[in-house]
């Protein structure tokens, strides 16, 4: 008998069903963590017992096998006022204003059920936000699909962007930026992250740690239903060729519910009312009653007759574990809740005491007068299973000799290729599915800049916020590729002007049970510390989706960088567009011609190897500190940051979006033209200025190295002696590959 | 001018269209919530855009029915200028304030785009600080825009003049390509037969301030001040 039992005496409850062997697998936990089940609770557990500890011990929900690596990224900063451990992380962004903000995945979901489980994606993550006090002013997603010609990649795309917009659109907040990308690695298991950001207050926060014995525990919002038993507990293994069976568990949303939810909230937040507060997202009201329980150090009791229930019938277990959505959990002051009832009455929603908070440290159910389940609270925490499984690093590949990648026979077509692969083509056809407008703040649109720039309401300060990921980086070589990610969202805040702050982590890798997903993770981990310290980019939130497999296949490790930051004047902010001609071209940064992991090397050359461009950080600071102080200064018109595809494609994207085109040169030294062009070497940005020469000497000054390229005019992109492509040519095949693909029988 | 925006349940450009106001007349409108049927006299009434009551049943369809409209009826048959805008447009067609319906758009998609309109007519409180003919650009955002009518009363919108915006191409031209949803004859908006209520499709408050969507929208609000005040 361990030391919690004797400190939680047993109570006997009786059971209303034996707990074979069989349903404590099919709650996902394992026998020796069974075991523990047992030794906590100094007996059989009930059925509602067991499957609350099979919710909380969930990966979803415990971060069994992830904890021991997330403690090596560095959360802390003086302007951070709240890092991971929240329902979202919070930044101070100066005059009484902080910025929430959390990227979140809904992958299994959406792959079962890609309509609702994006949808319900974008409700989770709107709910995290505004459960602390904020008003979300901005969305993003970064979505990860199949292969184009798998049967299933176009109901996909087709079902989440629906989903995505379905919801976004109806709530009012605009859908601002993202990414996406298609790979064969996604085929059996898609990734939807969704990212909200919100502004609250710096004095209005509010947290989720109960306070007050006898304060009155509320349910507010939807009523529960029987959608989503067990959702967290799908989101923790991996998928087979029956997981289309699991569609029950995928959960419903209602965004006119959330929007009427959220407005309630802010309303009931503007009162002295709250003491603690908390959304119903995985494992339902399991969790948020248990965490905001365990977070203020207290008990307690929860009466379950008292939920509002959707449906007749429902049992103890079912109101436990579903994942209902649009659903609060508040604890008030004590003596308010006629004035917080008023409230969610005005605006039609569901409003009822269910419980109160006790001192015992228990978990208390209890259904029309009968106890059906009695927990020790410490315990879940202090004695859940937590993993340190063993893992084996990837090696870094070989390095690709450039001169063994054979240049293009025709530039033109190796562009055009470029730019109208799935990966680069224009995503317009999604992002004109969402209401990016909304709100009225929206300074730089998808497709004009790094980053998208949203106004903060009531001022002139504004937000740029991106998300970025290189997922065949981080499969060649993790750590490489987790420094990438976070170099580059810095970089995508850094190329509008604005002063990147910090980053939210969506981490999804496959199988942790297998040593080389493990260290795949664990080198991710170690790329990204390195990255956030020395670019002073702390990780104040983040998400863990791991069993990203489907009959043994992982998935590409993509650990999604979502980052915001803050620009002090908006009026001072650039974007990518090329809207005047005269302007000097300059490129900043070192160029050697990297082609290894190159998307020139995957879409032209057919092959994916080799080591993914290195990233100095020191390097990347110097040359961000550079490019951000000359755009503040007003000397940069337009500035872009080179990712993928390398400078002609980061050119032609500055060219198509502010429809001017350029002629420009190969510089002397610049070795192989397709390793200049197409080489994806970090740390670089194309700047355009007024004043070509001053900002050489600028550069040179910081010793930043900078080379003029070319000067914008007339309606055609040249690279003299190798290719001239008419902008409207350009267009055409940039805009055609995804509405094609989409309007294509399947 | 005085100016009451109202608020369903669902709606979310209300705030949108409430800082274009202020914009404009240096102060905030009021906010009408949907059960007020009794809100205070002012010069222009705004059904704003969003999701009033979801979408559910049919856009428009139930908030069309709540008692501020029936309120809001009663002062427009006086001759109190209302301004519809998307979902508003959407309500006003179902409380029968202004003539035909607005359909799904024609490909079945939610579409967030600057679009350009053609200005049909000047002389109308809402228009007059445009010129007939002028092209503007301001952005649409919904899935149900497609506004139709059945030939007669469609005739008769034409010949009345009671067409304001047609969507178009940049220069001007009116055809398939700039018509983003479908609209019957591009229509993006029209007037009731005294000119008094106008309803479209595209969010003139999202286009008022050149770094924030372009300032063409902005006209549309100051010639109501003009008028109104």
């Amino acid at each position: 008998m361990t030391v919690a039992a004797e400190k939680n005496p047993p109570v006997k409850l009786p059971n209303e069903l034996t707990i074979t062997p069989q349903i404590v697998a099919e709650h996902g936990l394992a026998p020796d963590e069974y075991q523990r089940v047992l030794s906590i609770m100094g007996r059989t557990p009930t059925m509602v017992e067991l499957g609350i500890f099979s919710a909380m011990w969930s990966e979803h929900c415990s971060y069994k096998s992830s904890k021991v690596w997330l403690k090596k990224l560095p959360t802390s900063a003086p302007w951070v006022i709240q890092g991971p451990g929240e329902n979202a992380g919070v930044i101070d962004i100066g005059d009484g204003q902080a910025a929430i903000f959390k990227m979140e995945s809904h992958n299994h979901p959406s792959y079962i059920e890609p309509y609702q489980g994006a949808a319900t994606g974008v409700g989770g993550i709107l709910r995290d936000v505004f459960t602390m006090g904020a008003r979300p002013v901005a969305n993003l997603n970064a979505l990860r699909f199949g292969d184009p010609s798998h049967p299933k990649t176009r109901h996909l795309v087709s079902g989440v962007v629906a989903g995505i917009g379905g919801y976004g659109n109806c709530m009012g907040i605009p859908t601002v930026g993202g990414e996406t990308n298609f790979h064969a690695a996604y085929n059996g298991n898609i990734l939807v992250n969704a990212m909200t950001v919100g502004i609250a207050p710096t004095d209005r926060i509010f947290y989720a740690a109960a306070a007050g014995i006898g304060n009155p525990l509320v349910y507010v919002g939807s009523k529960t239903g029987r959608d989503g038993i067990h959702g967290a507990t799908m989101a923790s293994t991996e998928f087979s060729e029956d997981s289309e069976e699991k569609r029950p568990t995928v959960q419903v949303g209602d965004p006119f519910v959330e929007k009427l939810l959220l407005e309630a909230c802010l309303e009931l937040m503007a009162t002295d009312a709250i003491v603690a507060i908390q959304d119903m997202g995985a494992a339902g009201l399991t969790s948020s009653s248990f965490e905001m329980a365990a977070k203020g150090g207290l008990g307690v009791i929860v009466e379950l007759d008292k939920v509002p229930m959707r449906e007749t019938g429902m049992n103890p277990y079912e109101l436990m574990l579903s994942e209902s959505q649009e659903r609060m959990l508040i604890v008030l002051k004590p003596g308010r809740e006629e004035l917080a009832r008023k409230i969610f009455e005005k605006w039609e929603l569901d409003f009822a005491v269910i419980g109160h908070l006790t001192d015992t440290e228990r978990m208390v159910l209890s259904w029309h007068g009968d106890i059906v389940g009695n927990i020790p609270i410490p315990p879940l925490v202090t004695e859940a299973p937590m993993y340190e499984r063993p893992w084996t690093l990837t090696p870094l590949p070989p390095v690709l000799d450039a001169a063994k990648v054979p240049a293009p026979r025709d530039y033109k077509a190796s562009l055009l290729t470029l730019m109208g692969c799935p990966d680069l083509a224009s995503k317009a056809w999604i992002w004109h599915q969402y209401d990016h407008l909304i709100m009225g703040n929206t300074a730089i649109r998808p497709q004009d800049g790094d980053a998208a720039l949203v106004r903060v309401p009531g001022g002139h300060k504004g937000l740029a916020m991106t998300s970025d990921c290189t997922p065949r980086y981080v499969q060649a070589h993790p750590e490489t590729g987790g420094r990438q990610a976070v170099a580059e969202a810095w970089r995508n805040i850094t190329a509008t002007g604005a002063r990147p702050l910090a980053v939210t982590d969506n981490m999804n890798f496959g199988n942790p049970t297998k040593p080389e997903i493990m260290g795949q993770f664990a080198g991710a981990i170690m790329g990204m510390a390195e990255a956030c310290k020395t670019l002073d980019f702390p990780v104040v939130s983040g998400n863990v989706s791991l069993y990203n497999e489907t009959e043994g296949r992982p998935i590409l490790p993509t650990p999604t960088i979502g980052a915001v930051g803050v620009i002090e004047d908006i009026a001072k902010a650039v974007g990518s567009r090329l809207s005047k001609a005269g302007l000097a071209l300059v490129l900043l940064g070192e160029t050697q011609g990297w082609l290894g992991q190159s998307l020139y090397l995957r879409e032209l050359c057919g092959r994916e190897e080799g080591a993914p461009p290195p990233v100095d950080l020191a390097v990347e600071r110097r040359n961000g500190d550079f490019v951000r102080g000359e755009i503040l200064g007003g000397r940069i018109a337009a500035c872009h940051d080179l990712s993928d595809g390398g400078l002609l494609v980061g050119l032609a994207e500055m060219c198509l979006a502010g429809g001017t085109g350029v002629t420009m040169k190969l510089p002397a030294g610049a070795g192989a033209a397709h390793g200049f062009l197409y080489g994806e070497d970090q740390g670089r940005y194309l700047a355009a200025t007024d004043d070509g020469n001053a900002l050489l000497a600028a550069a040179a000054a910081a010793g930043v190295p900078a080379t003029l390229l070319g000067y914008a005019g007339g309606q055609a992109l040249v690279v003299e002696g190798l290719l001239t492509l008419p902008l409207a040519e350009l267009r055409a095949v940039h805009e055609a590959w995804l509405p094609t693909y989409m309007n294509s029988a399947a | 001018m005085k100016a009451a925006v109202l608020v369903f349940p669902g709606s979310n450009r209300e705030g949108d269209v409430a800082q274009a106001i202020e914009l404009v007349t240096g102060r905030k409108p009021a906010m009408v919530w949907h059960g007020d049927g009794d809100f205070e006299k002012t010069d222009l009434i705004v059904v704003p855009g969003g999701f009033s009551y979801g979408d559910y049943l049919r856009c428009g369809a139930m908030a069309a029915q709540s008692p501020v409209m029936a309120e809001v009826k009663r002062r427009a048959a006086q001759g109190v200028p209302v301004l519809a805008i998307c979902n508003g447009f959407q309500i006003a067609a179902e409380a029968g304030l202004l003539p035909g319906v607005l359909m799904r758009n024609a490909h079945l998609k939610f579409v967030c785009a600057d679009v350009h309109l053609k200005v049909e007519s000047s002389q109308s409180l809402f228009t007059n600080r445009y010129q007939a003919g002028q092209v503007i650009r301001i952005p649409v955002a919904h899935a149900e825009g497609n506004y139709f009518a059945d030939a007669e009363t469609l005739r008769k919108v034409e010949d009345r003049g009671q067409v304001a915006f047609r969507y178009c191409a940049p220069d001007g031209t009116v055809d398939g390509s700039g018509n983003p949803n479908g609209s019957i004859n591009n229509i993006a908006g029209i007037f009731n037969e005294t000119k008094t209520v106008m309803g479209l499709m595209p969010h003139p408050e999202n286009a008022t301030e050149p770094m924030f969507g372009g300032s063409d929208g902005k006209a549309l609000f100051e010639g109501l001040v003009e008028a109104l005040s």
